[in-house]
C-alpha cells in the first residue's frame, strides 16, 4: 500500500482495548499463583534495628516472609545499579530491600508472600520493624549544606556528582560589558510520572526454562540485562522478559526497579508464580520521580538584544538512590539543550547532584529537555522586557537562521535540521498574536480580569541516539535499535522491533512504514514487540526514539529485503539486479515495465529454494541494527492565552495554540495524539501538579486526593498546526513528537501568566502556579 | 489499597438497620460507599461489619409537603440534581448536588452519606445549614429531628449518636417564596471536593431584605455559619456596595489549609466568592 505512510490510519490496537480485552500485568494469572506484598518504610530517614516478622509469618495465607537480610543470603546480586555513570559519580548500592537503613517513604525492607492478595497485605501490616527514625534532608540545594543529614557514608554532603559544560571563561567574559544581563532563580518542581497503570511484576520460575518475567516495561532487554547482572546473577538466556499490554510509562517503566526483581526473587525461592502489583500510592511513592531542580541562571544581551552568553548552575536532586538513567538526566539530556533555538556565542552550565531523602529521581517525560526549555525561555522574556523588545522580537533576533544548519552549539549538540521562524511566524498567525496584544491592553485599562500571553519556542533532542557518543558520555548501553524483518512464504510480514510500545502506536505506525516500502497491505503485516524470547534485541521506548530509530531499523531491514528479492527477480528474468527497480509490489527492469516478478512470486521461491542464484541463500528476513548518526532536533512555537481573577488569583487557560516540527509524520492523527498527551502533561506541571515531600521526607501528595492532575474539563481545545523540516539524517526523515508538547507548555504557561501579572512588577513565579500564588504575588505588587 | 477484612450484612429497612446497629457495636452503615470505601482501604476506617442499606426503599426519593421537599437520606446526588421538583423550589440544592464529585460519584453516593461523614470540604453540609433544613433521624428510642445547624459540630462530627440512622432530611422550598439562593464553589485542583464552597440564601421584600443567610464549606473544620443572627444586610436594599463591605469584614477564625491552598487564602476566597453568591442570590429573588 504505497502512499499509507503519512496519512492517518486508524490505531489498529485501540478496538481491543477500548472493549476492556488488553491484557496488562495485572490481569494475568498463572495456575498456583502468589502474591507478593512488600513492606515499605514510613520514614524518610531511619536505621533499621530490627524486624521481627513472626506474626507475618503465622498470618493465614501466608507462604513466606523474606527480608534483605535472606536476599543477602542466597547469594545473588541483590541490588539495582545505575546505568550512566559520570566521572567522580558516587555509585552507593541500592539493595532490593534495605537491611541497615531506609533512605526514603516507601523503601523496602521485607516482602510477604501469601496466597492470596488480601491475605499477603494483611500479613504485611503485621511485619514489626524497629526504626530508629533519623533526621531528613529533602531539598535538591538545601541537601548540599554543611550539616545535613548524611544520606550514604560515600558521598560527603550528599553530593552525587558536580559536572559541567562549556566554556566558562567565555561564558563569564561574555557578561563583562553586557549592554543588558538578566537573572532568575527557579525551581522546576517535581513531578510523579503517574502512567494510569501502576507498575506490576508476575514472575515465574523453574528449572527447565529459567525465568519468565511478565512486567510494565519500555524496554525489556535492558530489564533482562540488570536483572541478570546486578539483580539476580541469573544467566541472560534463562530469562525472558516479557511487556504485556502496558498502559503507559512516562518514563516510569524505563527504569529498574527492586520491586520486579523481589517478585522475580521469590518466584526463584518459592518455586511458584509470584505476582506484585503496586497500588496507587504505593507506585506513587517508590516510581522515579522527575525535575526536581534548584537554578541560578543568567544571559547576557548586547545592545540590540541578541545574546551574548549564558550561565547556569543547577542542583538536581537524585532522590535517595540513584535511578537507572538518573545522573544522565540533568547534565547530558539538560546541559546539551541550553543553547535552545538561538545562537548562543557563549554558554557555561555547573550541575550538582543531590542525595535527598526522597524517591529516586530520572527521567520523566521530555527528561531534562523541559527543564532546559524552561530556564531558557524564562530568561528570554525577561530579556525581552530588560530591552524593551516584545518577547517574540527578541527571540526572533537570536535564531539559529534557516542556512545555518547543521548547526553546531556551544553545548555538545550539533542541530540537524530547523526552520525556527517559520514556525513562529504560523503561530503568532494562528492566534492573532498582535489582536491578542491589544486586547490586553484594553482590559488592563478598563480593570476587568488580566490577560497574559505566553510564547515558547523549543527545541528538543530525541531519537537518542549514537552509541558512540553516548558511550563516551556515560552511558553503560549502546542507543541503537534492531528491526528483523521477516517475509513469509506466502509474502506477509512480520517484524520484530525492539522498540516497546506502551500506547504509541507502534502496531500501526511501523506496519505502515512496511505497507509503504513493499506495497503490502497493512493488514498483512504483523508487528511484533515486548517479549526478549522473540526480539532479538532492543533498547526500547523513551526519549521519542521509536519512529527514529526503531522505525529507521524497520526501514533499513525493508531496503535489504528488497536488495535480496531482486536478486531472486533477476535470476527469474536473467538480468542483472543493479537492472531492476521496486515499485508498486514488483520488481521490474528499469524502462521496461512489463519484464516483471510480481512481490508473491519471488516471497514463494525464496523459500522453495528450487531455483536460487548461486550466492543467494533461501529464506527471507532481515535484521538491522540501525545507529543513528545524530539526534534529531524536533522544535515549535506554542502560545498560551490566560485569564486571571484579580480578586481571586484564579487562572482560566483560554487558548493554547502549538505549532509543532516532528520532519515528517508517518501518521498525523497519532501525532496529533501524542501532542495532546504533551501539552495536557506541560500543563499540568505548570498549574497544578507537585510531588511534595515535608521535612522528615514524608510524600504530602501521594494519593490522587492531594496531587492534582490535569482534568479534560479544565483544558481548553488545543489549536494545534506544524510545519515540516525533514530529519536529513535518518531515511523516513523522521523527527518524534512523544515530549514535544511537555517540553513547551509549562514554560508556554509560566510565561503567559507572568505576562499577565506584568502590571504587578511580577518577573517570574515557580510551577505549580496556584492561584494563591499569583493572589500573593498581585498583593505583593500593588506597592510596585 | 486493600480493606482489612470485614463481615457484611444487609438490611432490609430503616428499622432493621436500627437492630442490627444495636447488636454490633463495630459495625457501620454503608449507604453509597464513596466516602466509607476510600477510607476503609486506606485503612483509616476499619469496621468489623458493614451494615448495607443502600437497598432501603423506604429511606429514598423525594416529595413534597407542606412547603417543603422531604429527601429521603438515601437519595443519590444525582438523582437531587436532576429532580424537577428540587431544580424549582430549592435550586441551590440540585445546584450544589451537581457540582459533586463526578457522574460515578453523583450516582452512588447519598445525601445521608454525605452529611453523616461530615468532611469540611463537603458541599451539602453548608448549603442545607443555609436553607434551615431540618434533619431526621431513627434510635433505639425511636424518631428524633435536629436543625441542620445543630447536626454539624465539627470536623467529620455530627449530632448522629451511635445506633442512629439517618431518614430523611427536610429543606424549605425557598424558591417560592420570594427568596433568592446560589452555591458557588471552588474545586480543590486535586480531589474536586471544595476549597471554598458559598451558599447563599437572600430574601428580599419591596427592595428591602428579610432574611440573608451566607455558609461555608471549606474554610473551617465544619460548616462556618457567617450570620448566625441575622446578619448586615436584613433591613437594607443589599445593594453590591452594603454586600461588598459586609464581605471586606467577613473574618473567620482559625481556617484550615492545605498544600494547595492556606487558610489566609481560604479566607480571601470566602469573601470573595460570598460577595458573588450574595449578589447572584438578590439578583434571583423575588423583591
Ligand atoms: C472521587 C470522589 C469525589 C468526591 N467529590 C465530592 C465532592 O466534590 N463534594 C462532595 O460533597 N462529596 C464528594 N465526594 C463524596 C461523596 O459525596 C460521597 O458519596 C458522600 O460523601 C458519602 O455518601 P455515601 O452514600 O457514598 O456514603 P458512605 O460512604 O456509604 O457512608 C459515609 C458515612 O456515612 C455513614 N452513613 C451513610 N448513610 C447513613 C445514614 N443513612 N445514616 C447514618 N449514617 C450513614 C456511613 O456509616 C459512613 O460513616 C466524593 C467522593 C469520591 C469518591
Amino acid at each position: 500500500m504505497s502512499g499509507v505512510l503519512g496519512t492517518s490510519v486508524k490505531r489498529r490496537e485501540d478496538p481491543e482495548l477500548i472493549t476492556g480485552r488488553g491484557k496488562y500485568t495485572d490481569d494475568l494469572t498463572l495456575p498456583g499463583m502468589l502474591h507478593a506484598a512488600i513492606v515499605r518504610s514510613p520514614h524518610g530517614h531511619a536505621k533499621i534495628r530490627s524486624i521481627d516478622i513472626a506474626a507475618a509469618s503465622a498470618a493465614p495465607g501466608v507462604v513466606a516472609v523474606y527480608t534483605g537480610k535472606d536476599v543477602i543470603a542466597s547469594g545473588v546480586g541483590g541490588v539495582v545499579p545505575t546505568g550512566w555513570l559520570l566521572p567522580n559519580l558516587k555509585t552507593p548500592a541500592h539493595p532490593i530491600l534495605a537491611t541497615e537503613k531506609v533512605r526514603h517513604v516507601g523503601d523496602g525492607v521485607a516482602v510477604v508472600v501469601g496466597e492470596g492478595r488480601y491475605q499477603a497485605r494483611d500479613a504485611a501490616e503485621l511485619v514489626e520493624v524497629d526504626y530508629e527514625p533519623l533526621d531528613a534532608t529533602v531539598d535538591a540545594k538545601g541537601a548540599t549544606a554543611e550539616g545535613q543529614p548524611q544520606i550514604h557514608e560515600e558521598a560527603p554532603n550528599n553530593v552525587a556528582f558536580d559536572w559541567d559544560l562549556g566554556d566558562k571563561a567565555a561564558a563569564d567574559s561574555a557578561f563583562e560589558g553586557a549592554a543588558h544581563t538578566v537573572a532568575v532563580d527557579l525551581r522546576n518542581s517535581r513531578i510523579i510520572p503517574f502512567a494510569i497503570e501502576p507498575r506490576a511484576a508476575l514472575a515465574s520460575y523453574d528449572e527447565a526454562s529459567g525465568l519468565t518475567l511478565r512486567m510494565t516495561s519500555q524496554n525489556p532487554h535492558l530489564h533482562r540485562l540488570l536483572m541478570s547482572l546486578a539483580s539476580l546473577n541469573l544467566p541472560e538466556h534463562r530469562i525472558r522478559v516479557i511487556a504485556p499490554e502496558v498502559g503507559g510509562g512516562f518514563g516510569s517503566k524505563i527504569h529498574h526497579y527492586p520491586d520486579e526483581a523481589i517478585a522475580s526473587w521469590c518466584a526463584m525461592q518459592c518455586g511458584r508464580p509470584v505476582k506484585w502489583a503496586a497500588t496507587r500510592s504505593e507506585t506513587n511513592a517508590t516510581d522515579a520521580h522527575g525535575r526536581d531542580h534548584v537554578t541560578h541562571a543568567e544571559m547576557a544581551l548586547d545592545g540590540d538584544g541578541k545574546i551574548l552568553g549564558l550561565r547556569v548552575e543547577t542542583y538536581a536532586a537524585m532522590g535517595a538512590y540513584l535511578s537507572t538513567f538518573a545522573p544522565c538526566v540533568p547534565t547530558y539530556l539538560h546541559g546539551t539543550l541550553l543553547s535552545g533555538q538561538y545562537d548562543m556565542p557563549a554558554i557555561h552550565i555547573r550541575v550538582i547532584g543531590s542525595f535527598t531523602n526522597t524517591a529516586p529521581v530520572d527521567a520523566v517525560r521530555g527528561a531534562g529537555r523541559p527543564e532546559a526549555t524552561y530556564l531558557v525561555e524564562r530568561l528570554m522574556d525577561l530579556a525581552a522586557i530588560e530591552s524593551g523588545l516584545d518577547p517574540t522580537e527578541v527571540r526572533r533576533r537570536n535564531f539559529v537562521p534557516a542556512d545555518a544548519f547543521p548547526y553546531q552549539t556551544q553545548v555538545a549538540l550539533a542541530y540537524d535540521s530547523g526552520n525556527y521562524e517559520v514556525a513562529l511566524d504560523k503561530a503568532l498567525a494562528n492566534s492573532g498574536y498582535a489582536d491578542l496584544r491589544s486586547q490586553q491592553a484594553e482590559r488592563l485599562a478598563s480593570g476587568g480580569k488580566l490577560l497574559g500571553i505566553g510564547v515558547c519556542a523549543y527545541i528538543e533532542a530525541c531519537g537518542i541516539a549514537p552509541s558512540a557518543v553516548v558511550g563516551s558520555l556515560g552511558a553503560q548501553a549502546g542507543l541503537y535499535e534492531s528491526a528483523k524483518v521477516r517475509v513469509h512464504p506466502t509474502g506477509t510480514v512480520t517484524v520484530f522491533s525492539g522498540s516497546s510500545a506502551h500506547g504509541q502506536g507502534h502496531e500501526t505506525t511501523f506496519a505502515q512504514i512496511v505497507a509503504d516500502r513493499l506495497g503490502v497491505p497493512m493488514e498483512n503485516v504483523a508487528v511484533v514487540e515486548g517479549d526478549t524470547d522473540e526480539v532479538q534485541f532492543g533498547m526500547g521506548t523513551y526519549g521519542s526514539r521509536s519512529a527514529a530509530v526503531g522505525g529507521s531499523a524497520i526501514a533499513k531491514s525493508l531496503d535489504k529485503i528488497i536488495a535480496k528479492g531482486a536478486k531472486l527477480a533477476a535470476h527469474v528474468l536473467e538480468v542483472a539486479d543493479t537492472d531492476l527497480e521496486f515499485h508498486d509490489n514488483q520488481w521490474s527492469v528499469k524502462g521496461s515495465p512489463d519484464k516483471s516478478v510480481a512481490w508473491g512470486d519471488v516471497c514463494l521461491q525464496a523459500y522453495l529454494a528450487h531455483n536460487m542464484p548461486a550466492d543467494v541463500e533461501p529464506g527471507l528476513e532481515e535484521t538491522t541494527f540501525y545507529d543513528p548518526a545524530n539526534f534529531t532536533y524536533p522544535f515549535g512555537a506554542h502560545i498560551a492565552l490566560v485569564e486571571i481573577d484579580r480578586e481571586t488569583g484564579e487562572i482560566e487557560l483560554l487558548r493554547y495554540v502549538a505549532v509543532d516540527d516532528c520532519g515528517e509524520q508517518i501518521n498525523p492523527m497519532i501525532v496529533e495524539g501524542q501532542v495532546h498527551g504533551g501539552i495536557a502533561y506541560g500543563i499540568g506541571q505548570a498549574l497544578w501538579e507537585e510531588a511534595v515531600y515535608d521535612e522528615h521526607g514524608q510524600l504530602l501528595t501521594s494519593t490522587l486526593l492531594d496531587y492534582a492532575l490535569p482534568k479534560a474539563h479544565n483544558l481548553p481545545s488545543f489549536e494545534l498546526d506544524h510545519t515540516i523540516t525533514p530529519c536529513p539524517h535518518n531515511p523516513l526523515g523522521v523527527k518524534g513528537i512523544g515530549e514535544a508538547g511537555t517540553i513547551a507548555a509549562p514554560v508556554t504557561i509560566v510565561n503567559a501568566v507572568v505576562d499577565a501579572l506584568r502590571p504587578f512588577g511580577v518577573k517570574h513565579l515557580d510551577m505549580p502556579l496556584t492561584p494563591e500564588k499569583i493572589w500573593r504575588a498581585m498583593k505583593n505588587g500593588e506597592d510596585v | 489499597m486493600y480493606p482489612a477484612s470485614f463481615e457484611y450484612v444487609r438490611a432490609t429497612s430503616a428499622q432493621e438497620a436500627v437492630d442490627l446497629l444495636a447488636q454490633n457495636a463495630d459495625a457501620k452503615l454503608l449507604a453509597g460507599g464513596h466516602s466509607l470505601i476510600p477510607m476503609m482501604k486506606l485503612r483509616l476506617a476499619q469496621p468489623a461489619k458493614l451494615i448495607d442499606i443502600g437497598r432501603i426503599a423506604e429511606i429514598r426519593g423525594i416529595c413534597e409537603k407542606e412547603g417543603t421537599l422531604r429527601i429521603g437520606s438515601l437519595t443519590t446526588h444525582d438523582t437531587i440534581a436532576n429532580s424537577e421538583l428540587v431544580r424549582q423550589k430549592c435550586s441551590i440544592l440540585a445546584g450544589a448536588a451537581n457540582k459533586i464529585g463526578d457522574p460515578q460519584v453523583r450516582n452512588k453516593g447519598t445525601i445521608g452519606g454525605n452529611i453523616a461523614h461530615a468532611d469540611p470540604a463537603s458541599d451539602l453540609p453548608a448549603v442545607l445549614v443555609a436553607l434551615g433544613a431540618t434533619v431526621h433521624m431513627l434510635g433505639p428510642n425511636g424518631p428524633r429531628s435536629v436543625a441542620a445547624g445543630e447536626f454539624f459540630t465539627g470536623l467529620l462530627e455530627t449530632a448522629l449518636e451511635a445506633g442512629e440512622i439517618l431518614t430523611e432530611i427536610e429543606v424549605p422550598a425557598c424558591c417560592e417564596d420570594g427568596s433568592g439562593c446560589t452555591y458557588l464553589k471552588v474545586e480543590h485542583p486535586a480531589s474536586g471536593y471544595a476549597v471554598c464552597g458559598a451558599a447563599a440564601v437572600v430574601k428580599m421584600e419591596d427592595g428591602s431584605c428579610v432574611s440573608a443567610s451566607l455558609c461555608f464549606n471549606g474554610i473551617t473544620p465544619t460548616v462556618f455559619n457567617a450570620w448566625p443572627n441575622g446578619g448586615p444586610l436584613v433591613g437594607g436594599s443589599a445593594d453590591d456596595a452594603t454586600i461588598a463591605a459586609a464581605m471586606a469584614e467577613l473574618s473567620i477564625d482559625e481556617p484550615m489549609g492545605d498544600i494547595h491552598a492556606s487558610g489566609e487564602y481560604r479566607v480571601a476566597l470566602a469573601r470573595a466568592y460570598g460577595k458573588r453568591a450574595l449578589i447572584a442570590a438578590r439578583e434571583r429573588s423575588g423583591g
